[in-house]
């Protein structure tokens, strides 16, 4: 009984930080599709996001007013990056696009840590980080809520994003746009404003990421890191596949954990770190274009 | 392959004109692709723009769509003389267009490809979408009619859910129609409808031209270099070479053109 208690533990506790990373791959699927740019600045938006939050709410200001300041700032950061860092280079080589992403991120650190300063701050969602003491008195399995409403939070933005793109004639227009830029715009697709839409979610996804990442281990400069999580995420998942991100989100949690609990003593332990890596070069090898990926079909 | 062109009365006869093209001339750094070209399109009319490769056919599209500016000359629909065009703008104005290599949305259904091309007719906000309140159930229901006809139309019915991009040439052709019909255009510009098909996938576009303008009154401007394509189905023809006009008139005027036979067959110096 304890074994399988145990186990369900480690895996629900898997499952619930999946739920993260697949919020966190979101940022990075959103604007991948809509217009073919791998954003590195991801993490630093995560970054970013949360420490303007936790400065503006040292400034008096309360919860959903400092929220709500903050959405703003990161909509704001996300049109800035398309109108003046990406739309300069449309069409460019992706690998050129990438390189302006990657010196957005060393920007973007840079200003936060220069206008709020480099300590690390506590964010205090006014939920505990204890097990949900209902869950432990009935069943023996102990889930920090902390990880359940962090899951139940990323849960939704998930959800709703995955409906927005498959549902609404907003979403078809950005699947339009991710698929050819000269027939959406023939049929009147507003090419820019969809761009900016993107990059404005792109940045209310990393606002909440930042959130509830900072929430469990502090708002620090870390918290650029968990973007790196967000890549094997990516490459399971397929890079522009939500549904994809969603699935490999909760592949790469649960076997993060359940391979560190279960093979991590056999090897000495510290495999969760790498092992999602692991697992996204067997689907390299196996699978390159991920569960969910676009099959990559040449005709000529 | 002979098409009985128009065997019946028109429902739409040809009315007045709907684009005027005036001294177009259109350059690439030295390359002149179009140098003073001038014609008319009339309302409900099929017409054509023939001539040899590189004729600067296709310019001449991109410049009607506002793809390309041009340096001189001007545009003129329905009597609004026309600065600044851009592909939006030409959307907007009840302008369509299908492409030369086929620029569907490869990762999409047949249907949402077409409902895509009905993106300009959809009012309802993001948040009206979402909480599904009464205006988007409506358009979306009213959208789907249109489309559901157009499919019907081009017979794709059993096509309806499939993935364009697994689709044969000659079928990805027919839903690139359906989407620039989906916003119910006033022009319909067609680039090279038939590049690339069998005979017989030529006579079933050929087919689906003709019905169209029939029964929606669909103004056609169509590119083709198969000359006898062109023939069959147009009511008026414009002849290009080397981006100037040799030519211009009903099919036959433009047969018996001894420019355009040398255009076309080539001449001895």
């Amino acid at each position: 009984m304890g074994g399988f208690q145990f186990f369900l533990e480690v895996l629900i506790g898997g499952l619930l930080s999946g739920v993260m990373y697949s919020l966190v791959a979101l940022g990075f699927v959103l604007i991948y599709k809509a217009s073919g740019v791998f954003n590195f600045a991801q993490g630093a938006m995560v970054f970013f996001a949360a420490v303007t939050f936790v400065g503006i709410m040292e400034l008096g200001l309360p919860f959903w007013a400092a929220l709500l300041v903050t959405i703003g700032v990161m909509v704001l950061l996300g049109m800035a990056t398309e109108r003046f860092v990406l739309r300069p280079l449309v069409n460019q080589h992706e690998i050129t696009l990438l390189m302006a992403t990657i010196g957005l991120t060393f920007v973007i650190e840079g200003v936060a840590q220069l206008v709020w300063g480099v300590g690390v701050r506590r964010l205090d969602l006014g939920i505990k980080d204890v097990p949900l003491p209902w869950l432990a008195d009935n069943t023996g399995i102990f889930i920090s809520q902390l990880d359940i409403f962090a899951a139940a939070v990323a849960g939704f933005l998930v959800a709703t994003l995955a409906l927005l793109f498959a549902k609404t004639d907003t979403g078809r227009a950005l699947r339009a746009v991710a698929d050819d830029h000269a027939a959406a715009l023939s049929i009147g697709i507003p090419l820019k404003r969809i761009w900016a839409l993107v990059w404005a979610i792109a940045g209310i996804v990393a606002l909440v990421a930042g959130m509830l990442w900072g929430a469990r281990s502090g708002v620090q400069f870390a918290l650029v890191f968990v973007a790196l999580k967000a890549l094997p995420v990516l490459i399971i998942g397929g890079f522009t596949s939500v549904p994809g991100v969603i699935v490999a989100g909760l592949i790469v949690g649960a076997s993060e954990k359940l391979a560190e609990v279960y093979i991590g003593p056999s090897v000495g332990g510290g495999i969760e770190s790498w092992f999602p890596y692991v697992l996204a070069i067997l689907f390299l090898l196996i699978r390159p274009e991920g569960l969910f990926g676009e099959k990559i079909i040449r005709r000529v | 392959m002979t098409i009985q062109l128009h065997a019946h009365a028109r429902a739409f006869p040809i009315g007045a004109t709907i684009l005027q093209v005036d001294d177009v001339s259109l350059r690439f750094g030295g390359v002149r692709a179009l140098t003073g070209v001038s014609f008319d399109v009339r309302e409900h009319e099929v017409r054509a723009i023939i001539g040899p490769n590189g004729a600067g056919k296709s310019s001449m599209l991109n410049v009607i769509n506002g793809v390309y500016q041009p340096q001189e000359g001007t545009l003129t629909f329905r009597g609004n003389k026309l600065d600044g065009m851009t592909p939006r703008r030409a959307a907007h104005m009840g302008i369509s267009r299908t492409f030369q290599n086929i620029a569907l949305f490869k990762g999409m259904t047949v249907l949402d490809n077409i409902m895509a091309g009905r993106n300009l007719r959809m009012h309802a906000s993001f948040l009206e979408v979402a909480f599904r309140l009464p205006r988007a159930t409506r358009e979306e229901a009213e959208n789907r009619d249109v489309v559901e006809e157009i499919i019907e139309f081009l017979e794709i019915e059993h096509i309806r859910k499939t993935p364009v991009g697994r689709l044969p040439y000659g079928l990805q052709k027919r839903v690139e129609l359906g989407r620039a019909l989906a916003a119910e255009p006033s022009i319909l510009l067609l680039d090279e409808p038939m590049a690339g098909m069998n005979i017989e996938e030529k006579q079933d576009m050929c087919r689906y031209v003709l019905d169209v303008n029939d029964h929606y009154g669909t103004t056609v401007v169509l590119i083709e270099h198969d000359m006898g394509v062109v023939m069959d189905i147009s009511d008026r023809v414009v002849v290009l070479d080397y981006g100037k006009k040799i030519g211009d008139g009903s099919p036959e005027e433009v047969r018996a053109n001894q420019e355009v036979i040398d255009a076309y067959l080539g001449v001895a110096h």
